[in-house]
């Protein structure tokens, strides 16, 4: 697999697991803002964050959820943690 | 740029809540005459929201000793215990700790808040990983922000969830620090500790912090929380508690079986450089843990208060969060109609806590309340009529809508 698709694919399923967040009709960008465009909360980001570590089979460290304002943010915050795990 | 802009949509928010009638977030009581009733905009109103559990706010002993402490040892103690050493007070309520829980070590801070966030940030060094569960109170939030170690998340009251996460960070090197609480202030629901001690167990180099700032008191039959209730103290490493609540005073403590409990002395910062508790509630809470002891009918009585209230409540048709225990929260559709009912109550003379998202769980709208054993049967059944003609006009003005 090329980087590329790898990333195409992280970037696919992390807005799969968007959810109930998801704005009908609307397309959801790696510049959709998690707070602003998707209404997502800290109780709400914290929900989001385990399903993504569970379906990943990853760990995201909390404090890092707090820099993280758009789904590209969180999209290479997973990437990250699949690459350090993959070693 | 504008300092304050960045607080625009919770001003929003706030309007709105406004706009329904007074400040939830800021609301006096002009006097507080009893543990359970106060005077709220001139009114004299039942209080249902005070944490207050045992009552022992207005106990005779507990002012009489808080009196003298501050006539023998004055008002303050004006310095950290580490620059100003400590007073023979906070050692003896140390010492009183340790017998209450049969447990080695204890430490008193200056608030719950702060007991929490030394304890958390002083165990969890950098490497270290914290597990937290997701309904956690700020206070552990706060205390895995300041920590070092890094801090995941397990869904709430889910033992499973917390041992496929431990799996999950078996090749990671550091100690896990597990933390939850025993009853949970919002919602009012207890967690599963024999299950997380015996998560716990499989997993080495795992230790667990139980919060009990809102069970210490009330859980089990020598009102150590709810480890005690369970039959699990052995399995929990770490105590942390409040004597804001059920002690009736200020300040927190942790206890514990593990000696390096006593370094969080000289490593925890949230313990070093703040003012250490002043004599006064130093005394109460020495006078109100002896009243825990010797009194165990106070706990008959906020149990037989809190089924009083969820018994009746449920008959009225209100949808509660949580089986029965001293918090009992309310679930109300949108945060419209949970507004309109505690202006109602509040206007009926009926204090209650009003709960919002992000402060609640999965999103939701609630009205709080709270016993005390210093409920009166006679109280209670009066609060339940407000809560019966708040119920007949929400449904009157949804009806009008
Ligand atoms: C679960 C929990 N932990 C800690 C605290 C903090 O206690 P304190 O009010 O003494 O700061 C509270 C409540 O305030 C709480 O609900």
């Amino acid at each position: 697999m090329t980087p590329t698709t790898n990333e195409d694919a992280i970037f696919e399923a992390v807005t799969g697991l968007l959810g109930r967040h998801r704005p009908a009709g609307a397309v959801v960008t790696p510049a959709t803002e998690l707070g602003a465009d998707l209404n997502i909360d800290s109780v709400a980001a914290m929900d989001l964050i385990m399903e993504i570590e569970d379906h990943f089979e990853i760990d995201i460290p909390v404090n890092q959820v707090g820099d993280m304002r758009t789904v590209g943010d969180l999209a290479g915050l997973v990437r990250k943690e699949v690459a350090a795990k993959q070693g | 740029m504008d300092i304050f802009d960045k607080f625009k949509p919770t001003m929003a928010r706030r309007s709105a809540v406004l706009a329904a009638g007074r400040n939830p977030f800021g609301l006096t009581v002009e006097r507080v005459l009893s543990p359970t009733v106060g005077i709220i905009e001139g009114r004299e109103t039942i209080l249902v929201g005070t944490n207050n559990y045992l009552g022992l706010s207005f106990d005779p002993a507990c002012i009489d000793a808080a009196l003298q402490a501050t006539k023998e040892d004055g008002t303050g103690t004006t310095g950290s215990r580490i620059a100003n050493g400590s007073f023979g007070r906070h050692v003896r309520l140390e010492e009183a700790f340790r017998r209450f829980f049969g447990k080695g070590h204890a430490i008193v801070f200056s608030t719950g808040y702060q007991a929490n966030l030394a304890t958390i940030a002083g165990l969890a060094g950098e490497g270290d990983t914290i597990l937290a569960d997701s309904d956690s109170h700020a206070s552990i939030w706060d205390g895995c922000r300041l920590a070092a170690a890094e801090t995941v998340v397990f869904r709430h009251n889910d033992p499973d969830h917390l041992d496929r996460r431990l799996a999950r960070l078996k090749d990671k090197g550091g100690a896990k620090l597990i933390v939850v609480e025993g009853l949970y202030s919002i919602l009012g629901d207890t967690a599963p500790l024999k299950e997380f001690v015996a998560v716990k167990r499989r997993h080495p180099g795992s230790y667990l912090l139980v919060d009990e700032a809102h069970s210490f008191g009330v859980f089990g039959e020598k009102g150590r929380g709810v480890a005690e209730a369970e039959g699990v103290e052995d399995g929990v490493d770490f105590v942390v508690g409040t004597f804001s609540k059920s002690l009736a005073g200020i300040g927190g403590f942790a206890v514990s079986d593990h000696a390096g409990l006593e370094l969080l002395r000289v490593a925890s910062r949230p313990y070093m450089f703040t003012a250490s508790p002043n004599p006064a509630a130093m005394a109460s809470v020495t006078e109100a843990l002896h009243q825990i002891e010797r009194r165990p009918e106070l706990r008959a009585r906020i149990w037989a208060n809190a089924k009083r209230l969820h018994d009746g409540l449920e008959q009225l048709g209100f949808t509660l969060a949580a089986p029965l225990s001293p918090v009992i929260a309310i679930r109300l559709p949108d945060e419209a109609t949970a507004v309109r009912a505690w202006n109602l109550l509040i206007d009926a003379g009926v204090y209650v806590n009003l709960a919002l998202p992000p402060g609640t769980p999965n999103g939701a709208c609630l009205l709080r309340c709270s016993l005390s054993a210093a409920h009166e049967p006679d109280q209670i059944d009066e609060v339940l009529r407000r809560f019966e003609t708040m119920r007949d006009r929400l449904e009157m003005q949804a009806a009008a809508e």
